[in-house]
């Protein structure tokens, strides 16, 4: 029971981490590896927010959710649009960002304990014979709402049509008249977004360090790669897979292995299914 | 150029076509024309541990000659075969844990350990990856930065080699002048021998697969094998550089599997120019020392050798030395359109 419950809270852990990461990836095609830096500003944010402006706690969020989406779409705006296209260039520009932004908050002297966010809903109940804190229930909740938004957003909505559009056939959006330009600052803005989103369900379960966006970036590509790239079905069954081996890893085996669970996961797809298990087939552009 | 609609031309120098052929004989400045580049590295390289008199700066120049190793192996990788690899610190590590084990466990001589160490973590790291082979571009890339993060995690979780105080009590080079020389001298070495490999019909093939490697499958030719022996060249450099890092360290562990490792020679190949062979040698002489000026200020100079990474990238991607090619072999003038 532990392990079904602790699983699916894993499981929705790693699908919130991957969203963003797949969601820019499937609609601009950018590798962001400036994801787990995105995810730490915002825990890093949403504190400055509260202990020095002394806002209220949802109104911090909100605030840094904001800054957050904006911090990312300028980093879309001002630097990587020049590289567009250019894989190996994209790969190496944002993981230097991302790497500027995470060391520099290190000398900034984020570290230690001393930084955690407050959860939503202090306190812990059972669950069928298992001890859970709310906070855990509401990372479930919040990624369920997250996922139907996402669709909601993506079928319902002019930009988010604009957004799948572009995802399919850029060229053939590009013909309909949609800014491809623009979209992917969107895309980036809502990737961002969701990276804070993570951060603020996630970062009140822990302290807010800087190891954890290494771990993080590193979960997102775990996920991504193995749901296939840019496939939102696929990062969410993987999210399932990935989480579940890995509760099932430390229980049995030893708490160590989790983030090897990880690495080995993206490396046995890539070498036998590069375009991971719901993938797109394109079997020619990612192998020879 | 007010007013008048022109743009740049760029032509070769008229001694550039003089000395292109055996005419180059001809008289000394052209001959020195080609000379005098090459001639400028080999005796800067040569005179550079005489002038360093400093105990620290002698131990940077060391540094900075494993850097430049890597940077060269990840250049003729990148820009020879196509093969992106961001994991450098995978060959890192193994050539240097095998040198540790090969010095602490067997009581072989440094001067054994380098090329057993180097051939031996070469075909280790080919093994390794491989598999991954077949892979191209942002995947192959995906899959070699996994490489190192992985091997650390499962040496520190199985607490195997050493664990988290890897293996200390390795045996050093006898003195500086050996470890300096012969790191430069294999340096030299590797450099233009990499420049003249890359000329031969192997380096046709390679570049064939680099731009299209349908192409050269259909031309009955086995592309993984050649993948693999560039991967073998290449990670044997990274191996090399790892051998020596322990050597000089006295020491092997789990930070040579870091991500400096990794990224340093990638910004230094980016700052150098990418696809030259002598850039990426250049930029890490200009890069390693910078960073090492910064040290005092912490996490603050990875900042700092990001930022410089990210702007090249995106602003200067031609890099240092095309540039300074550009300028030497061609002069540029204004054409009226």
């Amino acid at each position: 029971m532990e392990i079904l419950i602790y699983g699916i809270v894993n499981s929705m852990t790693l699908a919130l981490m991957a969203l963003g990461f797949t969601l820019v990836y499937g609609i601009s095609g950018l590798p962001n590896f400036a994801h787990g830096a995105l995810y730490i500003i915002t825990g890093f944010v949403a504190w400055s927010l509260i202990h020095s402006l002394n806002l209220p706690y949802p109104i911090a969020v909100i605030l840094s959710l904001l800054i957050i989406g904006l911090v990312g779409a300028g980093i879309y705006r001002l630097i990587l649009i020049r590289v567009r296209g250019m894989a190996t260039s994209e790969i190496i520009a944002s993981y230097a960002i991302g790497l500027a932004i995470l060391e520099g908050l290190r000398w900034g002297g984020f570290k230690g304990m001393t930084y955690t966010l407050p959860a939503f809903i202090e306190g812990s109940f059972m669950v069928l014979g298992v001890q859970i804190d709310y906070q855990r229930i509401v990372v479930i909740f919040m990624g369920l709402g997250i996922i139907g938004l996402l669709w909601l957003f993506t079928h319902y909505n002019r930009i988010g049509l604009a957004l799948r559009a572009m995802a399919q056939d850029e060229r053939a959006a590009l013909m309909l008249g949609i800014d491809s330009d623009w979209m992917a600052i969107v895309a980036m803005f809502l990737g961002s977004v969701l990276a804070g989103v993570a951060a603020v369900a996630l970062l009140p379960l822990g302290n807010i360090v800087v190891e954890a966006g290494y771990n993080v970036l590193i979960m997102a590509i775990a996920v991504c790669i193995v749901g296939g790239l840019g496939s939102w079905v696929g990062a969410i069954l993987a999210a399932f897979l990935i989480g579940f081996v890995q509760i099932l890893t430390v229980v049995y085996i030893e708490s160590h292995f989790q983030i090897v669970v990880a690495l080995l996961a993206i490396i046995v797809t890539l070498i036998l299914k590069p375009s991971g298990l719901f993938g797109r087939q394109k079997e020619l552009e990612e192998r020879v | 150029m007010n007013g008048v609609e022109g743009r740049k031309e760029r032509i070769d120098r008229g001694i550039r076509v003089r000395a292109s052929g055996l005419y180059a004989l001809s008289s000394w400045k052209e001959i020195s024309y080609l000379a005098v580049p090459p001639l400028v590295l080999i005796i800067g390289l040569i005179i550079l541990p005489m002038v360093v008199t400093n105990m620290y700066w002698q131990r940077v120049i060391s540094i900075v000659g494993i850097y430049a190793l890597l940077a060269l192996s990840f250049d003729f990788l990148t820009h020879f075969v196509g093969l992106v690899s961001l994991g450098g610190a995978f060959y890192v590590g193994v050539g240097g844990y095998l040198a540790a084990i090969l010095n602490t466990k067997l009581g072989l001589s440094p001067f054994l350990t380098v090329p057993l160490a180097t051939l031996g973590g070469a075909v280790i790291c080919t093994l390794a990856l491989l598999p991954c082979l077949p892979l191209r571009g942002v995947y192959f890339s995906i899959v070699t930065l996994m490489y190192p993060l992985i091997t650390a995690r499962v040496i520190e979780a199985l607490n195997i080699l050493g664990g988290t105080d890897g293996i200390v009590g390795v045996a050093s080079f006898p003195n500086r002048w050996v470890e300096q020389y012969s790191l430069f001298i294999i340096l030299l070495l590797l450099l233009f021998g990499l420049r003249r490999l890359v000329k031969l019909d192997l380096g046709l093939v390679f570049r064939g697969v680099k731009d299209n490697d349908q192409a050269v499958k259909a031309s009955g030719i086995n592309i993984t094998f050649y993948k693999a022996a560039a991967v073998f060249v290449s990670s044997g450099m990274g191996c090399l550089g790892g051998v020596y890092l322990v050597h000089i360290y006295m020491w092997s562990g789990i930070s040579q599997l870091a991500l400096d490792f990794s990224i340093i020679p990638i910004a230094a190949t980016v700052i150098g120019g990418g696809g030259t062979l002598v850039g990426p040698v250049l930029g890490a002489f200009i890069l390693v020392p910078i960073s090492e000026l910064l040290r005092a200020f912490g996490t603050l100079r990875i900042v700092f050798y990001s930022l410089i990474l990210m702007a090249f990238i995106v602003f200067r991607s031609e890099g240092i030395m095309i540039y300074a090619q550009r300028k030497y072999h061609q002069f540029e003038r204004w054409v009226k359109i």
